[in-house]
């Protein structure tokens, strides 16, 4: 049997009013670093950034490195080059084991 | 079908755990460091605290205090989503749609309708994530890190998906039913969460379109204004906010069913087949595994001399009921049958308990396995897959006798 996609209609999304957790994520500090704000400008469009707080600290920087490929590759995010081998830099010093 | 690994743990548990060695592995399954700085006791509206993992998409567990009874309240239910927009239905203009290309006759419900055209079904069920405890896994795996708390268990109310699919015209030959549920991503890029389950488990019984949790609508952070309920199964497959129901004639792809919720083939005591998902290395997660709580106590919770303990807890499985649960208070070298309370249905939690009096002041250490009906009992030792499913690693608390 062949797979199909998913036949589901896709709502348009603009039309939905969206209901953000109303809890307070901006109080969220992580760890200083001069890629910071390029994690926060990338990765804070589709997720709270405790999702790196969370999961730390035991990535090696494969580690990061396949969860970075799989925001672009999988979930869609446009990150340029440049900025995902910041993000991989940072998370790999702050938040890795190696 | 339990493996044979599974099978020679039970047999050698007495001896494995004659020595410290399995004690000190239980004992060291803990968060990691990063997931208990960043979690909080908070509110979402219209729940009690709860554990946060996740501010957004919000991902929040139970804390220990709501497995106090056998039925979770639904303000201290779990919440868990994949996708950051989360829509505020308004009942009134929410509709269900049900066709596919294997049904012929494509319809719409409301929720009136619902409520009004069809027989009103109610199962006690638990949910619990698939990813319950990936926390815990060694070595840790990137994910949402779940404690104990991404389960629960309510007493569901609404209509079976058979009678659904039968105003629907399912085809004979329809071989899954896929789900849409409310959230959507911030990107359109990023797959919407659409899932499926195969036909066998859609016309169950059991398998339900929700529109009540414990007697009140659904909480809006659990599905409201209606969710599936698949009895047994994984939670993954439980679509909140279901808006849309297709039944198909080939399997669906895309990556929550073709990449997510994926573990390795015949590694785990599993029933269940989901075989148009399945590959050559792996199969979509299917139903739960034995598993059990303890509730009563905590790790360094003191407790007197001379003076009788009694431990409680939960125990389930994925339909099969439970057959018994098991306490040590020896690290392993003998089990007691606990005492178990009146049944809620094969799929809801089992309450048990077990009373002993510690003699012996210092470190009591108190462990606790379920089995299931089926034939299945808790592992000993972690199975292992890359995605930190099917923890079901028998508890150990330990215990301070002053």
């Amino acid at each position: 049997m062949r797979p199909t996609s998913p036949p589901i209609l896709l709502l348009a999304l603009l039309s939905v009013a969206p209901v953000v957790a109303a809890a307070d994520e901006t109080a969220l500090k992580l760890v200083d670093g001069p890629e910071l704000a390029t994690v926060q400008a990338n990765c804070s469009v589709c997720h709270s950034l405790d999702y790196v707080q969370m999961n730390a600290p035991f990535l090696k920087r494969v580690g990061w490195e396949a969860e970075v490929r799989k925001m672009i590759k999988v979930m869609g995010a446009p990150v340029s080059d440049e900025d995902a081998a910041k993000i991989l830099a940072y998370l790999t010093r702050s938040y890795g084991v190696d | 079908m339990t493996t044979r690994r599974t099978l020679l743990h039970s047999a050698i548990g007495g001896l494995a755990l004659a020595g410290t060695g399995l004690a000190g592995r239980l004992a060291q399954a803990a968060l990691p460091q990063g997931t208990l700085d960043s979690q909080r006791l908070e509110s979402l509206p219209g729940k009690q605290p709860l554990l946060k993992r996740s501010y957004r998409p919000p991902n929040y567990e139970s804390p220990p205090a709501a497995f106090a009874q056998d039925i979770t309240p639904n303000d201290q239910f779990f919440v868990r989503w994949h996708l950051m927009n989360i829509p505020q239905v308004d009942a009134r203009e929410w509709r269900l749609s049900i066709g596919g290309d294997a049904a012929s006759n494509a319809v719409e419900f409301t929720l009136e309708q619902l409520r009004g055209e069809f027989e009103p079904v109610e199962v006690v069920a638990v949910c619990q994530c698939a990813g319950n405890r990936r926390g815990l896994s060694e070595p840790h795996v990137p994910g949402v890190q779940w404690g104990n708390g991404a389960v629960g268990n309510a007493r569901w109310r609404g209509v079976r998906l058979r009678d659904l699919l039968a105003r629907a015209g399912l085809a004979r030959d329809a071989v899954e039913i896929a789900f849409a549920g409310g959230d959507l991503p911030a990107l359109e890029a990023t797959p919407q969460f659409v899932k499926s389950i195969p036909t066998w488990k859609a016309v169950d019984e059991n398998t339900l379109v929700a529109y009540e949790m414990n007697g009140a609508p659904l909480p809006h952070w659990n599905g409201y204004p209606a969710r599936l309920v698949v009895p047994g199964w994984a939670a993954t497959y439980w679509t909140k906010q279901v808006s849309s129901i297709q039944a198909l004639g080939r399997p669906l792809s895309g990556f929550w069913m073709s990449t997510a919720y994926r573990i390795p083939k015949g590694k785990y005591p599993l029933i269940d087949r989901f075989v148009s998902q399945e590959s050559d290395a792996s199969m979509p997660v299917t139903e739960i595994l034995v598993n059990s709580m303890i509730t009563s106590h905590s790790d360094g919770q003191r407790c007197a001399a001379g003076r009788p303990v009694v431990v409680a807890g939960l125990a389930w499985d994925g339909g099969s009921g439970i057959r018994e649960v098991e306490v040590s208070i020896d690290e392993g070298r003998s089990w007691r049958s606990a005492e178990l309370a009146p049944s809620l249905g094969r799929y809801s939690f089992r309450g048990w308990r077990y009373a002993f009096t510690p003699h012996a002041r210092g470190p009591q250490g108190v462990m606790a396995r379920a089995s299931s009906l089926q034939g299945s009992t808790q592992t000993m030792e972690l199975i292992f897959n890359a995605s930190g499913y099917h923890n079901n690693v028998a508890q150990r608390v330990a215990l301070q006798v002053v």
